[in-house]
């Protein structure tokens, strides 16, 4: 075990991930020799040379255009969206060939090797273009898994299985979290599975289901709930495509009451379609409306970012709202 | 490589004077007159007999598909189909110039490649009917084939997306030691799209073994070359990237197989990518779905059907006296009836259960792919008679 932050823990993951498999290349916009806007990559071009950890030149189209060539080649490509506010350029790559290659060729041609890194969120003065949450856009094409860690130690553990899934993984990282958040980290490798949520806290009153940045925040709007003798159980979803619907499910029915908090804006973000999923299997168990703590629908703020996140002050009002129904 | 920031003192200028589009204008590889007829002084690259004669039969399969194929269509057989007519040389022939383990990439009008290659007339067949024994299990409109063992990549019709592609797929045959190249197909088009400069770009940064072939056949379905860009075509294109560069004449299969041999040679050796531009000319429709009668003159179509690639080369083959008339004759007839049978088998086999939907999405159908399934399937049961039953069977 080592202390690390979640960014020493990316910078990690991709390390072992490098020395286990010389098929593991990393590349992006400034990850050579730099190590990246924010050191993800320092000193892996130093370890592995620079045809395995390079700059490419700045056109996200180009890197996930080239990443799912070398994907389907037979390599396994890291590749870096600088940030998540910049992956439009390379929709068209990601939803119609990364996701599809699989499908259209009948399995004869696949990018499954692929993963996409990429920092998202707000809460570091971004304004609405270094902030942006987007992962529901990806949630909605088949084909691809969509990933977002917590922590350092989630950092590594779903890093390593989204390089070695033989499914193409976008995996968005906080960047708000990047040196906050510190924790013990295995320096062995380890894996851990994808498509499963992680039930942090056990409770009786309702349910909070985060993933990202905003988990610390249902963890200290539940510690507020607490004080008042509210009991939440607190659910880190993880994994958003494919999602761990039995696990929510299984909460929201012990509960009877579920919030979603998420950063990006509301209208057609995930927390409507695990809304939908929930009162489905889980209406006759339903005390109070699922409540949906998330970004408003504008761009994401600068001035009044704080304003506008779906902080635990916000959290902790819709649980007792949610409760008091 | 160059930083003209802060040019060398030659390179200063003191007149405002912009550069125009022509100061160097590009020239274009010929090798073999309308008449066949080598010019004088062109190096013709080695050929034998044998490789000759099958490109020629490649080129004129080809062209027996396509006349097939339009006729199944207009039949209400098949959906769609789009034929390559007029542009068979270019195509057919830079394929030659290829080895079975280089990747081809293709954009959707280069079946001529796939010819080359080996595919046979009932895979073809497979594909256009959506059927079972297509490898792509009956997803993709008519022509979007794929064939691993032939490393021909599966087509997908987004124009362009195939070019940053080739040059990731490039640069890990070069990591993996592979002496082998890839070689992408696409139009002049298909240029003006971002993944065209993203991918060139990338590829000559990263120094990829490709083959970029631009067809230039005057038309995006429609569109004029004209009305698509005003610069020197696409050749100039690759300059500006500090790709090496060859304008080709498309309807000179000599040419065309001369200019991706050399662009062969080079990528391997120097380990960096080629842009082929072939001026070539769609005499096809874009597709069964278009009807050039309402954007070009008949007199214009006359001009480039006298430029015909195919009778080109059975002309050059004639003047090595490589072409046996009633030999031709009696392959050409066999062809007809091979595609004439393969096509009546073919459209009688099942398409792929209902099971194989959720397949290939993931590696493993993940528990809400499955429980989709069961659900579809449980409808279809209820009402076996709303849906056609072809479907239910588990294929052949």
């Amino acid at each position: 075990m080592a202390k690390m932050n979640l960014l020493q823990a990316v910078n990690h993951a991709l390390q072992t991930a490098m020395e286990a498999d010389e098929k593991v290349l990393v590349f992006g916009e400034d990850v050579g020799h730099f190590g990246g806007v924010f050191r993800a990559t320092s000193h892996l071009q130093e370890k592995f040379g620079k045809t395995r950890c390079f700059n490419t030149p700045l056109t996200e189209q180009g890197i996930v255009g080239f990443a799912n060539g070398l994907a389907s080649q037979g390599h396994k490509p890291v590749a870096e969206i600088q940030f998540a506010d910049y992956i439009y350029p390379a929709f068209d790559q990601i939803v119609n060939e990364t996701a599809k290659a699989r499908y259209r060729s009948g399995g004869q041609f696949e990018c499954g090797n692929l993963t996409i890194r990429a920092p998202y969120g707000g809460g570091i003065a971004g304004g609405h273009y270094h902030s942006q949450s987007p992962e529901s856009f990806f949630t909605h094409v088949p084909g691809i898994r969509v990933v977002i860690p917590r922590g350092p130690y989630q950092a590594k553990g779903l890093l390593l299985s989204a390089i070695n899934s033989p499914d193409p993984v976008i995996f968005f990282e906080p960047k708000r979290l990047y040196r906050a958040a510190v924790g013990e980290v295995p320096e062995e490798s380890y894996q851990l599975p994808l498509g499963i949520a992680e039930v942090l806290r056990e409770g009786t009153d309702i349910s909070l289901v985060a993933w990202g940045a905003q988990v610390e925040v249902i963890v200290k709007a539940a510690d507020m709930a607490a004080e008042k003798g509210i009991s939440c159980e607190v659910i880190d979803l993880q994994s958003l495509l494919p999602w761990d619907l039995e696990t929510v499910a299984t909460s929201v029915t012990k509960t009877g009451r579920l919030l979603i908090n998420h950063e990006a804006p509301v209208t057609s973000g995930f927390g409507a379609e695990i809304a939908a999923s929930i009162q489905q299997e889980c209406f006759l168990s339903l005390e109070a409306p699922i409540s949906r703590v998330c970004g408003l629908d504008t761009p994401f703020p600068l001035a009044h970012e704080k304003l506008y996140m779906p902080d635990h002050l916000k959290t902790f009002d819709a649980i007792v709202a949610c409760v008091n129904y | 490589m160059q930083d003209n920031r802060q040019p060398a003192a030659p390179l200063l200028t003191h007149k405002v004077e912009p550069i125009s589009n022509g100061l160097h204008a590009i020239p274009m590889l010929a090798m073999l007159d309308p008449q066949g007829k080598p010019y004088e002084q062109a190096e013709l690259p080695e050929l034998s007999q044998d490789k000759a004669i099958k490109i020629h039969h490649a080129m004129v399969f080809t062209r027996l598909l396509d006349e097939r194929m339009i006729a199944a269509q207009r039949q209400g057989r098949v959906s769609f189909y789009l034929a390559c007519t007029g542009e068979e040389g270019a195509i057919v022939a830079s394929a030659a110039a290829t080895e079975s383990l280089d990747m081809i990439m293709s954009q959707y009008r280069e079946q001529g490649a796939l010819v080359w290659r080996g595919y046979t007339p009932r895979q073809f067949m497979d594909q256009l009917f959506s059927n079972h024994l297509d490898p792509n299990k009956g997803r993709q409109m008519p022509i979007h084939y794929g064939d691993k063992a032939l490393n021909f990549m599966t087509i997908s019709s987004p124009l362009a997306t195939q070019i940053p592609q080739a040059a990731g797929y490039a640069y890990g045959q070069k990591l993996s030691g592979q002496a082998a190249i890839t070689l992408c197909y696409f139009g002049e088009g298909a240029a003006s799209e971002g993944d065209f400069h993203a991918g060139l770009n990338m590829a000559a940064v990263l120094k990829c073994p490709a083959i970029f072939l631009c067809r230039n056949n005057g038309y995006a379905i429609s569109t004029p070359a004209e009305e698509q860009f005003v610069g020197d075509g696409i050749a100039s294109r690759g300059i500006g990237y500090g790709i090496k560069t060859l304008r080709v004449d498309g309807n000179d299969a000599m040419a065309m197989y001369a200019a991706t041999l050399k662009a062969r040679e080079i990528a391997i050796a120097e380990s960096c990518p080629i842009l082929i531009e072939a001026m070539t000319y769609r005499l096809a429709a874009h597709s069964t779905s278009d009807d050039p009668s309402g954007y070009r003159s008949q007199k214009e179509e006359q001009i480039w059907r006298e430029r015909d690639p195919v009778l080109r080369w059975q002309y050059y083959l004639q003047q090595c006296g490589w072409f046996d008339q009633d030999a031709h004759h009696q392959w050409q007839s066999e062809m007809k009836n091979t595609l004439l049978q393969a096509m009546k088998d073919a459209e009688i086999v099942p398409v792929a259960p209902v099971s194989s939907m959720i397949e290939d999405v993931y590696h493993t159908p993940p528990w809400h792919l499955q429980r989709q399934l069961t659900q579809l399937q449980q409808h279809l049961e209820r009402h076996p008679d709303a849906y056609d039953l072809r479907c239910l069977g588990e294929g052949e």
